[in-house]
């Protein structure tokens, strides 16, 4: 990957433009200057590397390795080791690499900080914010590119993010960060370096829970979250030129659901389709789905239609791996099929 | 690994004796309550493994942290967590411990330092680490323990959390609680070492092996421990050879435990054998003896009375405290 291949906000002379990599590791090194409860934990995240994406560069040497702190190849144990911080007072946000990783540390995740809040009738809670990498599309293969959130979003006590630009990036992860309950922050480094944009500067808090409408329109509603907004923007544009006004609903947080914004978008155009990169079967498309479907029956127009990855193993080679993701194609395809 | 030695002060062992009597009287209480129908549930007895955290009880702090697991009453117990609100949870009453949102499996008290209890055979090792971490990072002082059986030696979660406390020279006291038996199978069946404090040479560990139902080697090993972990010294490993009564959970038959092994055990029952040795050894008489237990019988029973008159949850309360206050489901 290179940095800032492709800049999709011009910065005018007021504005401080920065890839994703940048404005999550401005979030963290404000995180790390303003709470001393913070602290990081991950493989590898130390200098001179700062991390496999350089994420955590300079940390290390700033604030030392007791708050930057470097460990072995663990999963379990970095979780669980995050779990007990934050259940005596700490804000721990352990790194977990890669998102196929997390299934090494389901137990700690699933089992424990997702329920423990729940489990001591309220008397621990679990501020921890488990960033990680993800996404198809680099040629990992299918053991390195799974976008897991559906069986996070299937788990009650989980907050779910995945900011798809370097403002919301900013201001989510920090609203995270100082969250009482335990968030998975999904970055998709697709967009780490290929996507730039104008962040704000200092402590800038984008809050959970409040989906974005990234462009505006009165035909069909794209919901989607991540890598693949673009996508839609991007086709939003294409059908712009055929008298099709498509709205984007940029979801941002998983859960909790913003219900009340796809509900009042979708209950304007009377379409929705929904677009994301994990796999079609069950995916966190069907719930909102069956959402809209429950809520607005009577008033759509076309049924609620869903672009993901088809239900197979992220593929390496390119022909095979393109086939597998969603594509601007198929979006396009998708949206023009409802008014046909 | 470390041997222990040393003779342990008379105050000291009437205070295991108390906690350890107090753990079996409870025990028994709860046995009989299940079997009398007024309530349900899993129950999983620590009948014979009560030297072992009336030992630690004698040498932790109040704000000392203990995790525990399933088979974990007699932990909560020794770490002091109050009998009317533990009895109340277990009922599934509204003011107990956790709402009645825990269980038996799932205790937490935060006022005494019982700060986990888990029903995933050793998941607790690892949030143990970050417990003597938090600690270490906030310079508190505080060491947790965290009690397990020998099966959980054999799950990953243990070889990581040893790992990581010995790194980090975290004050964590790792106690294996080993009552021969993971679950329905015996420990040489499962276990590819002969003693599970063996394991901790890999990590570069202080290991105590030591008979957890013998008062005086288990304090001192508890000790040693502890002391260890406040000085500085790092994470221990103790393994503490016991046995369980009254099989995996309430109900077992017992058939894949010997008869005469297990007839031995019971003959030998560590807490009786302590109350006689106190009076054969004129620590207390027999007249103190029966008094300590008389007011242990009166607590319990008053606990039990307590949590059996305790309404039970609003079905509204199911849906709280699964995220901080306001947060949509």
């Amino acid at each position: 990957m290179t940095a800032q291949s492709e800049l999709t906000e011009p910065a005018t002379s007021s504005e401080r433009v920065l890839s994703q990599v940048q404005a999550i590791h401005e979030a963290l090194d404000i995180a790390l200057a303003t709470d001393d409860r913070v602290f990081e934990l991950g493989e590898d995240i130390q200098d001179p590397n700062g991390g496999g994406f350089k994420v955590h560069a300079g940390f290390s040497t700033k604030y030392g390795l007791d708050r930057v702190r470097p460990t072995p190849i663990t999963e379990q144990a970095i979780m669980g080791a995050a779990i007990g911080a934050a259940i005596t007072g700490m804000r721990p946000v352990p790194e977990i690499m890669l998102m196929n990783f997390m299934a090494v540390c389901a137990d700690q995740l699933i089992n424990h900080a997702a329920k423990l809040r729940y489990m001591s009738g309220g008397q621990t809670n679990v501020p921890i914010t488990v960033r990680t990498v993800t996404g198809a599309g680099g040629g990992f293969g299918a053991q390195h590119s799974d976008m897991l959130e559906g069986p996070l979003v299937h788990t009650p006590g989980l907050k779910v993010v995945v900011p798809s630009n370097p403002a919301d990036a900013k201001g989510l992860l920090l609203s995270s960060i100082f969250d009482d309950d335990p968030v998975v922050f999904i970055e998709m480094h697709h967009l780490y370096y290929s996507i730039s944009g104008s962040v704000p500067e200092g402590d800038y808090r984008v809050p959970l829970g409040q989906a974005s409408v990234v462009r505006e329109g009165s035909d069909v509603t794209l919901i989607s979250w991540g890598r693949q907004i673009h996508d839609c923007l991007a086709v939003a544009d294409t059908l712009a030129a055929d008298g099709i006004s498509a709205e984007v609903l940029d979801l941002r947080t998983l859960v909790p659901l913003d219900t009340g914004a796809m509900l009042s978008s979708v209950a304007k155009t009377r379409r929705a389709v929904i677009v994301h990169e994990a796999v079609r079967r069950n995916g966190y498309g069907a719930e909102l789905a069956a959402t809209i479907g429950e809520e607005l029956f009577g008033q759509l127009a076309a049924p609620v239609r869903r672009v993901a990855s088809t239900n197979t193993p992220v593929p390496y080679s390119k022909p095979l791996e393109l086939a597998h993701m969603p594509s601007r194609d198929g979006i396009e395809e998708t949206v023009r099929a409802l008014f046909k | 690994m470390t041997t222990v030695e040393s003779r342990v002060a008379p105050e000291v062992l009437v205070k295991i004796f108390t906690v350890a009597s107090k753990i079996k009287l409870y025990d028994e209480e709860y046995r009989r309550t299940i079997r009398s129908g007024k309530i349900g549930g899993m129950y999983y007895s620590p009948r014979g493994q009560e030297i072992i955290p009336a030992s630690f009880a004698a040498v932790l702090a109040p704000e000392d942290y203990v995790l525990t697991t399933y088979r974990g009453i007699h932990d909560q117990i020794a770490k002091g967590v109050p009998l009317p609100t533990l009895t109340a949870e277990f009922f599934g009453r509204a003011t107990g411990s956790c709402k009645g949102k825990g269980g038996p499996m799932h205790v937490t008290d935060v006022s005494s330092g019982l700060i986990l209890t888990t029903g995933v055979v050793g998941s607790g090792l690892p949030i143990a680490v970050g417990v003597g971490l938090s600690a270490q990072l906030r310079k508190s002082g505080q060491v947790a323990v965290v009690n397990f059986g020998d099966g959980a030696s054999n799950i990953g979660a243990f070889h990581e959390a040893l790992n990581m406390a010995s790194l980090w020279n975290l004050p964590v006291i790792f106690a294996c609680q080993n009552n021969q038996y993971a679950e329905y199978t015996a420990y040489s069946a499962g276990t590819s070492v002969d003693q599970v404090a063996k394991r901790g040479a890999s990590y570069t560990m202080r290991s105590i092996h030591v008979d957890g139902n013998d008062p005086e080697a288990m304090y001192e090993a508890a000790r040693t421990a502890v002391e260890a972990a406040r000085a500085g010294q790092g994470p221990t490993l103790i393994e503490a050879v016991t046995y369980r009564f009254h099989g995996h959970s309430i109900g077992d038959s017992m058939p894949y435990m010997p008869k005469e092994e297990l007839m031995a055990a019971m003959d030998a029952d560590p807490v009786l054998r302590l109350r006689a040795d106190l009076i054969g050894a004129r620590v207390l008489t027999e007249d103190q003896v029966t008094a300590i237990e008389d007011g242990l019988r009166k607590e319990i029973d008053a606990a039990f009375e307590y949590a059996m008159a305790e309404p039970l949850p609003d079905a509204a309360d199911s849906m709280t405290d699964v995220y901080a206050e306001g947060v949509a489901l």
